[in-house]
């Protein structure tokens, strides 16, 4: 016990100064490096209190997706640069001010809930999808998923389906001087369209612009 | 306090709730830092869920913790591809020169 909570605290402390350094570190590519250590942290937080399977999940959604792309925006589209040049400190202190206060306010909200949290009552009974402990985690949780959860499992991948041609459509675009094919017209050609009979008379040959 | 509890993970998750909304405000240069600090918001509720549904051995926060996964990422995809566009437009994705809705 005196281990699990040693490692509590350990992983808690990185993933809260990481978490920190989000968002006030300077260089972006860095909080975005910080951005994958709290995600890495939590995970093995996750792995730690019981839930393997998401925080397997959390790994490669997090790290190895969400986190890469914003990498991979900040890298492509050079933002440092552009804030060091267009930076005005105006009205700086009061967005400081005021974000704080909201802050700290939903902070202390959600400490007196947690605070509350003793005088429950008793509701832990509700649920029918209790914890088997013969099954392994991922066992379980695939077992609901796929009976009790799957119309929602199938419109979480059509949500999936839907952002990925948003994506697409909001970051394609036409380029002038690039050859494409028209698949209309290929479909569409036949040999009426393609091969002409030719008359060609002896020792003059083909002229075959025509 | 060597006892690790419910409480424990429920403070972890408040503390990275409070820094993400901290953060949204707190940038006004980079509109890509707030991105991140929503994702940031989504991991405390993903704590918070993951949490309650182990201390109440109850699978279903588990469950819908894999739907907010879902959706996080098709936000932050979305999210990225509308950055992008509007870098490629504008030339800049400084949060105070974004005023063309007079917001």
């Amino acid at each position: 016990m005196l281990t699990h909570s040693l490692f509590f605290y350990f992983f808690s402390t990185i993933t809260v100064f990481s978490a920190l350094m989000v968002t006030i570190s300077k260089n972006t590519v860095n909080s975005v490096f910080f951005l994958i250590l709290v995600f890495i942290t939590v995970s093995i937080l996750f792995i730690m209190i019981g839930a393997e399977f998401l925080g397997m999940i959390m790994l490669i959604v997090y790290v190895g997706a969400v986190a890469v792309l914003f990498l991979f925006v900040v890298m492509m589209l050079n933002v440092t640069e552009q804030i060091k040049k267009t930076t005005t400190r105006k009205g700086f202190f009061n967005n400081i001010s005021v974000g704080l206060f909201v802050g700290i306010l939903i902070f202390l909200e959600l400490l007196v809930v947690i605070g509350g949290w003793k005088y429950k009552s008793t509701f832990s009974l509700l649920s029918k999808n209790n914890l088997i402990s013969n099954l392994s985690n991922t066992e379980a949780l695939g077992n609901i998923l796929y009976t009790n959860y799957i119309h929602l499992f199938q419109i979480a991948g059509i949500i999936l389906l839907v952002a990925m041609i948003g994506a697409i459509t909001l970051t394609f675009s036409k380029r002038e001087n690039v050859k494409r094919q028209n698949y209309f017209d290929q479909i569409e050609r036949d040999k009426s369209s393609a091969v002409s009979l030719v008359e060609v008379e002896s020792g003059k040959g083909v002229n075959l612009d025509d | 306090m060597i006892e690790i509890g419910l409480g424990h993970y429920l403070s972890l998750s408040a503390i990275i709730f409070a820094i993400g909304i901290i953060g949204v405000f707190l940038n006004r240069k980079n509109v890509i830092i707030i991105l991140m600090s929503i994702e940031l918001m989504l991991l405390a509720v993903n704590i918070n869920l993951v949490s309650f549904s182990i201390f109440l051995q109850d699978l279903t926060g588990q469950v819908f913790t894999m739907f907010i996964l879902t959706v996080a990422a098709a936000e932050a995809a979305v999210g990225l591809a509308i950055i992008v566009i509007y870098f490629k437009n504008k030339g800049s994705i400084n949060v105070e020169q974004i005023s063309s809705l007079k917001g």
